[in-house]
């Protein structure tokens, strides 16, 4: 038995059964061990698999042996493998983050259970990155879904279970208008294979059907998007949850979403159906629009830092949208881009800002008063970041920005060139809200640094900021990757 | 005659989109929490009915292979939504295990009592 | 309803036949209606009917909370078990024509071993969130 042709589904299978033995091995640190090791495993796979599909083109696994479109198809094509190197590597880097964060933040008796949840979470993420098949990815939508309405609710303050109850319904209800538009074209296909669909699709174009299924999925997935004004979740859900638990779901679980939506709208209905037959490129413009300035404005005038960068990742949700909606190849390599390279960026915001929430004992801008001088290494990892959110040249930010820009140039819409750097402009400004409180003002002296930084937590935060910087000066992984993936998408219809 | 026809034809499609419009509606409205999740469930079932009433084939039997009948319904509707149902009631146990948290935590299930209730600290928490 | 002499008769009669009819469905899910979800909820309808009757403390005792845990677990080992099978049998994963002799043995297999995998986690699913509800309120449970 070749280890290497197992490899799609071995990349779902590890994280399935190291949740189990999470809940047997009761004890906390064999709990973290099993977690730990699994998602290296996870991420290890992933790289293997991102270069089988460089080398040798889209892989295709049938589960249970049964040959699509019968079975389950498990396929991983460019789009796919960049998204499980994401999420794979987001989470190999947040556990061992993990260990000495949720010792402030969990009850103790908890910790195997949150690891437990944890596993699951990217369990199911991974999943919907790589299957082919339409209801499975409801199927590890909602186990990923499920997951994460729980570990936000393991947050400290009471506020982190009304958050993780909003986020319940809202999310809730579009898994189930999801699960809607995969049933309305099921009933019109005969099939729920994605690829198979896609062909099937051609022959019953424009009925409606198919463009009330269009309508439920975007809707549905909006929802999970946090595409404004579907956003309400968020804030909440970020600020109140465990900082370890905010640092995986602001890099992994809108992402996924967005790869869902790419993938239904390319690789299923087809960039003809979608953009001609509804107006959804000025549909998803004026949102994406309404997104980027309506958040970033409301992140100035937040008083704690984890809300403040929560609107802000609302805002540059906006922005991946915005290269969605031009319906052009460099549009769309904005797009994938972008998730990645915000992925790492906001990952490593909230990572620090744990970091800030373990040291200072909170995140709100009157406790981080003076932060360059207490925490000096923090403060600098969280102003390159902060500058790879506005898209300063040198961070991994001004390489979607900059993609964005072309998008916008090759279509001559001057306006929309105006309007992304206006909005950088309020990028800036909630940056400078930051640096303005660590730098400029002197710490207070009723507060005291509670605890020393840890290297458990300090190491993962430190690569992710480097990670920041580096895919900004060596592009060749992440713009090779996300063109190829544009490219490949366009080109199917 | 042939709206009577559509009528008769689509009734479990209208009854699918009154149970969707009456869940979200009771999601929306009601501010009780559990009340929203029960809303959650109408809203639930309607997608239920929406997969497997198309599966039953006129003049189809269970689909259990048999000598005597070659006409059968379509099994997949009924597996996928096995597993829909199953995804339905984990999702109504944590909405409720939240709740019997949320009513310990803040002694109320109502949403405008809880959120007065946080909007009082925030202003004061900035210290 | 510890002092009611009829609730406690029947139920005595009863739960036996809750608990066949629960293996019942298990095992013809191939042929009706039934399989592993619907016969774990059976399951546990008929110990939480028990702890209804008797007392969850009296329930507790039969159907312990380490045991409900681990059914959880288990149940999940196994079915992933059965996949992980097909794999190192030859064929993909949850391949279950490789599992016997000839494939339509094998489809019985694996059909079989999966569905007492959900069983046992939907079942184990259901106390465990029964006895989370039920003990809420007294002071010494989490």
């Amino acid at each position: 038995m070749s280890l290497a042709q197992h490899l799609p589904a071995l990349q779902v299978v590890i994280p399935l059964l190291a949740a189990p033995m999470t809940v047997l091995l009761r004890q906390r640190t064999l709990a973290f061990a099993v977690a730990l090791l699994a998602s290296w495993a996870a991420f290890a796979i992933a790289i293997a698999l991102w270069l089988q599909v460089d080398a040798s083109g889209t892989i295709s696994y049938a589960i249970g042996s049964w040959p699509a479109p019968w079975g389950i198809e498990y396929r991983v094509d460019r789009l796919s493998s960049f998204m499980l190197v994401l999420v794979s590597g987001i989470a190999a880097l947040v556990l061992p983050y993990c260990r000495r964060s949720i010792e402030d933040e969990v009850p103790q008796r908890q910790h195997y259970l949150f690891y437990t949840m944890f596993v699951l979470c990217l369990t199911g993420l991974l999943g919907i990155s790589i299957t082919g098949d339409a209801f499975n990815i409801f199927v590890f939508l909602e186990v990923s879904s499920l997951s994460t309405y729980v570990l936000i609710a393991l947050g400290r303050d009471r506020r982190a279970l009304v958050a993780s109850y909003q986020y319940l319904i809202m999310g809730t209800i579009g898994a189930t208008f999801i699960v809607i538009g995969i049933g309305l074209l099921y009933l019109m296909t005969g099939t729920l294979n994605l690829v198979d669909m896609g062909q099937r699709l051609a022959a019953v174009q424009g009925t409606r059907p198919v463009l009330a299924a269009l309508a439920f999925l975007t809707v549905g997935i909006s929802l999970k998007l946090a595409l404004f004004p579907l956003h309400q979740w968020l804030p909440n859900a970020y600020t109140y949850a465990p900082s370890a638990v905010s640092a995986f779901l602001a890099a992994t679980a809108t992402k996924v979403a967005v790869y869902v939506l790419l993938r239904f709208y390319f690789s299923v209905f087809g960039q003809s159906q979608v953009f001609d037959q509804l107006p959804m490129q000025q549909a998803m413009l004026l949102l994406a629009l309404a997104g980027m300035f309506a958040a970033s404005a409301t992140a100035i005038f937040q008083s704690d830092l984890k809300r403040l960068f929560a609107y802000s990742s609302v805002g540059q949700i906006g922005y991946i949208i915005l290269g969605l909606s031009f319906d052009s190849t460099t549009g769309l390599t904005a797009t994938i881009l972008h998730l990645f390279n915000h992925g790492i960026t906001k990952g490593a915001i909230f990572m620090l800002l744990g970091l800030v929430a373990l040291v200072m004992g909170g995140t709100s801008l009157s406790r981080i008063q003076g932060l360059g001088k207490r925490m000096p290494l923090t403060s600098l990892g969280m102003v390159i970041c902060g500058l790879s959110l506005i898209g300063v040249p040198g961070t991994a930010g001004f390489i979607s920005k900059w993609y964005l820009l072309l998008a916008a140039l090759e279509q001559g819409q001057w306006w929309l060139v105006f309007l992304i750097l206006l909005s950088s402009l309020l990028a800036v400004a909630y940056v400078w809200r930051f640096v303005e409180a660590a730098y400029f003002r002197e710490p207070r002296e009723d507060l005291d640094a509670k605890a020393t930084v840890p290297w458990s937590m300090a190491l993962p935060a430190a690569l992710l900021v480097a990670a920041t910087v580096y895919f900004g000066l060596s592009t060749a992984f992440t713009v090779g990757s996300a063109s190829q993936a544009a490219t490949f998408l366009m080109g199917v219809r | 005659m042939n709206t009577t026809m559509t009528l008769g034809g689509h009734f479990t499609y209208f009854i699918t989109i009154f149970l969707m419009i009456a869940g979200l509606f009771i999601v929306i409205a009601r501010g009780n929490l559990i009340k929203k999740l029960i809303g959650l469930g109408i809203f639930q079932t309607s997608v239920y009915l929406l997969y497997i009433a198309p599966g039953k084939l006129v003049g189809g039997t269970a689909p259990i292979l048999s000598d005597a009948f070659s006409v059968y319904s379509s099994p997949l509707p009924h597996v996928l939504i096995l597993t829909a149902i199953v995804v339905g009631v984990a999702t109504l146990a944590l909405g409720l295990a939240l709740v019997v948290r949320i009513r310990e935590a803040y002694d109320s299930i109502e949403e405008d009592e809880i959120l007065n209730m946080d909007a009082v600290p925030s202003r004061q928490e900035q210290a | 309803m510890r002092h009611d002499l009829i609730l406690r008769v029947i139920a005595k009669l009863l739960i036996p036949f809750i608990l066949l009819f629960a293996l019942y469905v298990q095992f013809h899910g191939d042929f009706g209606p039934g399989g592993g979800f619907q016969a774990g909820v059976i399951l546990a309808a008929a110990v939480i009917f028990y702890a209804l009757i008797y007392g969850l403390a009296d329930a507790r005792k039969v159907v312990p909370e380490p045991l409900v845990e681990s059914m959880m677990a288990i149940g999940v080992l196994i079915y992933a078990g059965v996949g992980v099978a097909g794999l190192l049998l030859g064929g993909n994963y949850l391949d279950y024509f490789v599992l016997d002799h000839d494939p339509v043995h094998g489809q019985h297999r694996g059909i079989f071993w999966v569905e007492v995998g959900v069983a046992t986690t939907v079942s184990g699913v259901m106390l465990k969130i029964f006895y989370m509800f039920a003990a809420r309120g007294n002071a010494d449970d989490e």
